[in-house]
């Protein structure tokens, strides 16, 4: 037993121990670049095994008080300060599950890779995953941006590993600005939080008290900060190049944790550093959340990458976290603790479905890019019948992120869904307007979502193989599965035990806002507030279409008989039916762009109707980029240009500049 | 307890062996609007028994997922109508999926349908999946919107807790149920394959929503996807009854009651089932991409409705 409170008193130091060995690995990689073997089959399972511990770590973390540490690394007067709190714990217990899956899947999938880029990803993974450890951690400004840069940058290294492809490197590019541009905005937060005292520990920061101005000033900049790592609209840009750029389990960890961490990061400031909350900002984010949603997931419905399908999926799920997060400030500014409770509870039940789901949606690509080497889903199909592993465990994940009862999306947007329809009675009349068209907008997106979905799944693995070649693909190997295996599995319990999960995260809950969710019913009844006001048991539920499932089988087998003839399909008199006349995944999304077409620049190549070989080509851009960005990287190019001539390359021309310098301050100097 | 899960029990099997029955009402007054000679009442039983008679003809490329589904789909609607108050409003059931796991379940059917009907991979399957999802994903969000109206009103997401609460209420006007009832019609109409968003009777692959995506179905495996059509219109039909006109359903533990409950329902679910059909007859089929319109409407009412509630009835 004392041994286990020695463990409770250091969890802290468990943590930076689990950080400190991804380092280990990390900096090991480069060096064992001559034995490939070592590399492939020991570096990424043993790196599996430390998100295992900091999964556990982040677990048993959630129920104790918080721990803090200084470590004797860090500028002269201002050492890393660490500290482990519920808040902390649970993001990276959702960090160490969802990493655990993914490296495990990243064993088999980095087999075939050369051996000396194989060591640069080693080094550069598990710098990521240490940078996200360590943001999650860090209890200084200054420990905080260092993590958060490492981070940035070891995962602009992993987006541009196929360096060689001018669109990955430009897709690098962007995302490197423009995670720039959002560290310079956390830089400001961070100044702004200080006060003008230049004390940047989080647990000065916690103590101070700020103007409502400055704390706005605080929260609009964070705001924007963490909302370009989260790919809030319109800072998303970036999102859709870059995930789809890096390799596939890279793309999980980006998708799937890395954006949890800008999620972290938001509540960080908004509920523990900041000493005040002010309702309109609940109001503004909630509807940038909505937009982000709506937004993201018209996109994700026109596109015909699957890649960039999920990416633009997953700007869709960060709007939603962003809705339940302003939902959650309106709450806890109204003096609504029990409902700002039910909706934070919501969006970090959201936020750990999603590194799930999200996840395993990425990773199952990688299986198909390997299988097929075809990213394009116009090319794919039928490859349930050669992939059944990774068909049938991307389909789990399919459903769970199109909000499918019994699996885990259902219960966060149940949640969330609730916490909407407790609104009446609060106090501001304006909110009664815009909570109805918030809930249907969750609803329209939600519902959207399982469109995308049967896309996504019915184009690529399901109809025929639209490409000969397709025959020839070969299952997932065995890391890979057992991967997907381990993510399809947490969805499953994610979905199945709400009642346990709501009760583990209690204590973050507890932590922001002041009040928990008291789960009414029992452990098969999940009934946030009273059973008899909204109660769900996915347990009962699942039995029940099981038993009833089982029982008209054996009734029709029995009682009838299960005589089955095989047959070509029906060709509706049209025999000249072929894999293309199957819909492309232009032609599934093609009603959605009908009906948005106001939001896309659509670029289409239709063919001749005399044409022998006939070639059509879609596609559905953001418009955004032409209004927004394409302005202001135009300004920022004609301002250089101009700079630019002074700029002539010639020794006299830079004396006469310096001269000229020297006399206009020396004109100063005297004065 | 026990009468409570015996009633659970019964009301399910009534819905799964009156759907079929309902369906035939439905096509027979068409019949009679149409001018024509009316089948009997109770020829989707024939038709269902003649399914399961038949061998089951499967596309030599189909994946386990096309023979699973029927069974999965049917399941689902089972349990959705299984959710609803018929007769008593004594459900042991119901703590276990409030009215937005019971959109979810009707998602999740309609989510296999269509991956079924993209398995086989021809030009009619995937059409008619990429339709279906266009229809739901306007009318899903729509009902959701419905189901919130009551709820709010009742202070609930429990289907018994809702029509307790509107049944016993003292009668008045709530304006934010019109617009739902509208609403709701409206969503009843598309989902379940009726004019003017689909034909069920339509022959001509082009046109089709429901029926495009089983085409491929046959013998066993149709009987029940037909059965699952009936089941939801049933659902639907119930649904809209214990919503906006609840009254003559068996309160909890008032066993005397039932009989006078189950006559209100066959008569209720007659005289729907007439309007149905009468609106059917009135009205055309519209275009495809007319089809977002209506639901759009659909869904703006909802939202209205949900609107006025807090306006005007907080």
């Amino acid at each position: 037993m004392s041994v286990l409170a020695d463990l409770d008193a250091h969890i802290l130091d468990l943590a930076w121990a689990g950080v400190l060995y991804w380092l280990v690995l990390g900096f090991s990689a480069p060096l064992l670049q001559r034995w490939r073997g070592v590399l492939v089959h020991l570096v990424f399972p043993l790196s599996a095994l430390g998100a295992l511990f900091i999964a556990a770590v982040g677990v048993a973390g959630l129920a104790l008080p918080p721990s803090a540490m200084v470590l004797p690394i860090g500028l002269p007067d201002l050492p890393f300060h660490l500290r482990l709190d519920a808040l902390s714990a649970f993001f990276l217990a959702l960090l160490g599950s969802a990493a655990f899956g993914i490296t495990v899947y990243a064993a088999g999938y980095f087999r075939s890779m050369q051996a000396g880029p194989l060591a640069l990803v080693g080094l550069w993974y598990h710098l990521f995953l240490a940078g996200m450890a360590t943001v999650m951690l860090a209890d200084d400004a200054y420990a905080f941006m260092v993590a958060w840069e490492v981070m940035a940058l070891s995962s602009y290294f992993l987006v541009t590993t196929d360096h060689d492809v001018p669109e990955i490197r430009r897709a690098g590019f962007l995302y490197l600005l423009i995670a720039h541009v959002g560290a310079v905005s956390l830089l400001l937060t961070f100044g702004v939080l200080q006060g003008g005292h230049g004390a940047y520990t989080f647990d000065y920061m916690r103590h101070s008290e700020i103007t409502p101005f400055w704390a706005s000033a605080a929260y609009l900049l964070a705001l924007f900060g963490f909302g370009a790592k989260a790919g809030l609209v319109p800072l998303h840009v970036w999102l859709p190049e870059a995930h789809p750029a890096a390799p596939s389990p890279v793309s999980a960890l980006m998708s799937g944790v890395m954006l949890k961490t800008a999620v972290y990061g938001l509540l960080r400031v908004t509920f523990d550093l900041l000493d005040l909350r002010i309702g309109w900002w609940g109001t503004l984010t909630l509807a940038l959340g909505l937009v982000t949603a709506l937004y993201g997931v018209i996109f994700a419905a026109v596109q015909s990458d699957m890649k960039r399908l999920l990416a633009w999926s997953s700007i869709e799920n960060i709007g939603i976290l962003i809705a339940a997060f302003g939902l959650t400030l309106i709450f806890y500014t109204e003096g609504k603790g029990a409902l700002a409770a039910l909706s934070l509870t919501a969006m970090l039940y959201h936020a750990i479905n999603h590194a799930f789901f999200k996840s395993l949606l990425f990773i199952g690509t990688g299986s198909v890019l390997h299988a097929t080497g075809e990213r394009r889903m116009g090319r794919l199909g039928g490859l349930i019948r050669f992939m059944p592993w990774t068909a049938w465990l991307t389909l789990i994940g399919a459903l769970a992120i199109a909000g499918l009862p019994p699996l885990n999306g259902f219960v966060s947007e149940w949640l969330l869904l609730q916490a909407f329809l407790l609104t009446p009675g609060l106090t501001q009349p304006y909110l009664n307007m815009v909570i109805p068209v918030a809930a249907a907008s969750v609803a329209l997106a939600a519902a959207l979502a399982a469109y995308v979905m049967v896309k996504y799944f019915g184009v690529i693995f399901l109809g025929r193989p639209r490409d000969p070649a397709l025959e020839h693909a070969h299952e997932a190997n065995w890391p890979e599965r057992l991967g997907m295996l381990w993510l399809a599995a947490g969805c499953v319990a994610l979905g199945l035990f709400p009642a346990q999960v709501i009760a583990r995260i209690a204590p973050v809950v507890r932590h922001l806002t002041g009040q928990a969710l008291a789960n009414d019913g029992n452990w098969l009844l999940l009934a946030p507030l009273a059973a008899e006001r909204a109660s769900y048991a996915p347990l009962i539920f699942l039995a029940v279409i099981l038993v009833v499932l089982l029982f008209t089988f054996i009734w029709v087998r029995r009682v009838y008989h299960g005589r089955v003839r095989h047959a070509d399909p029906w060709d509706c008199g049209y025999p000249e039916q072929n894999p293309r006349t199957q819909d492309s995944a232009e032609g599934f999304g093609q009603p959605i762009r009908h009906i948005f077409v106001s939001f896309m620049r659509v670029e289409r190549e239709t063919p001749d109707p005399f044409d022998r070989h006939p070639h059509y080509r879609g596609d559905s851009r953001d418009k955004l980029w032409l209004l927004l960005y394409k302005p202001i990287a135009d300004l920022v190019g004609w301002l250089s240009a101009q700079a630019g001539r002074l700029q002539h390359g010639r020794i006299q021309w830079y004396l006469t500049y310096s001269f000229v310098t020297l006399i206009v301050l020396l004109v100063f100097v005297s004065r | 307890m026990i009468t409570g899960i015996l009633l659970q029990i019964a009301q399910t099997l009534i819905a799964i062996l009156l759907a079929p029955l309902l369906m035939g009402w439905v096509n027979q007054c068409r019949a009679w609007l149409q001018g024509r000679t009316a089948p009997p009442l109770t020829q989707p039983y024939r038709t269902l028994r003649k399914l399961f008679h038949k061998d089951a003809v499967i596309a030599s490329n189909a994946s386990p997922l096309f023979r699973f589904a029927p069974y999965l789909i049917f399941s689902c609607m089972v349990l959705a109508a299984g959710l609803v108050p018929t007769i008593a409003n004594d459900l042991p059931f119901s703590p276990a999926a409030d009215v937005i796991a019971l959109v979810g379940i009707l998602a999740l059917a309609r989510v296999f349908l269509a991956l079924a009907a993209m398995d086989i991979g021809t030009s009619f399957g995937t059409l008619g999946a990429r339709r279906e999802m266009l229809v739901s994903f306007l009318a899903e969000p729509a009902l959701l919107m419905v189901f919130f109206t009551a709820s709010l009103i009742s202070q609930s997401t429990e289907l018994p807790h809702i029509v307790e609460t509107l049944a016993q209420k003292k009668f008045a006007i709530y304006p934010s149920l019109a617009f739902a009832a509208v609403a709701f019609w409206m969503i009843s109409v598309a989902e379940n394959a009726r004019i003017p968003v689909d034909n069920p009777t339509t022959h001509l692959e082009l046109t089709m929503i429901h029926e495009a995506m089983v085409l491929e179905y046959s013998a066993r495996h149709l009987a029940l996807i037909e059965w699952a059509v009936a089941l939801k219109l049933f659902t639907y039909s119930v649904l809209g009854i214990a919503l906006f006109l609840p009254w003559g359903i068996a309160p909890r533990g008032d066993v005397a009651a039932l009989p006078l409950a189950l006559a209100a329902m066959v008569a209720k679910l007659a005289a729907g089932g007439a309007a149905l059909s009468f609106m059917e007859a009135i009205s055309a089929k519209v275009r495809l991409f007319r089809a977002p319109e209506f639901l759009g409407t659909a869904f703006l009412l909802a939202v209205l409705g949900m609107l006025t509630h807090f306006l005007l009835e907080v």
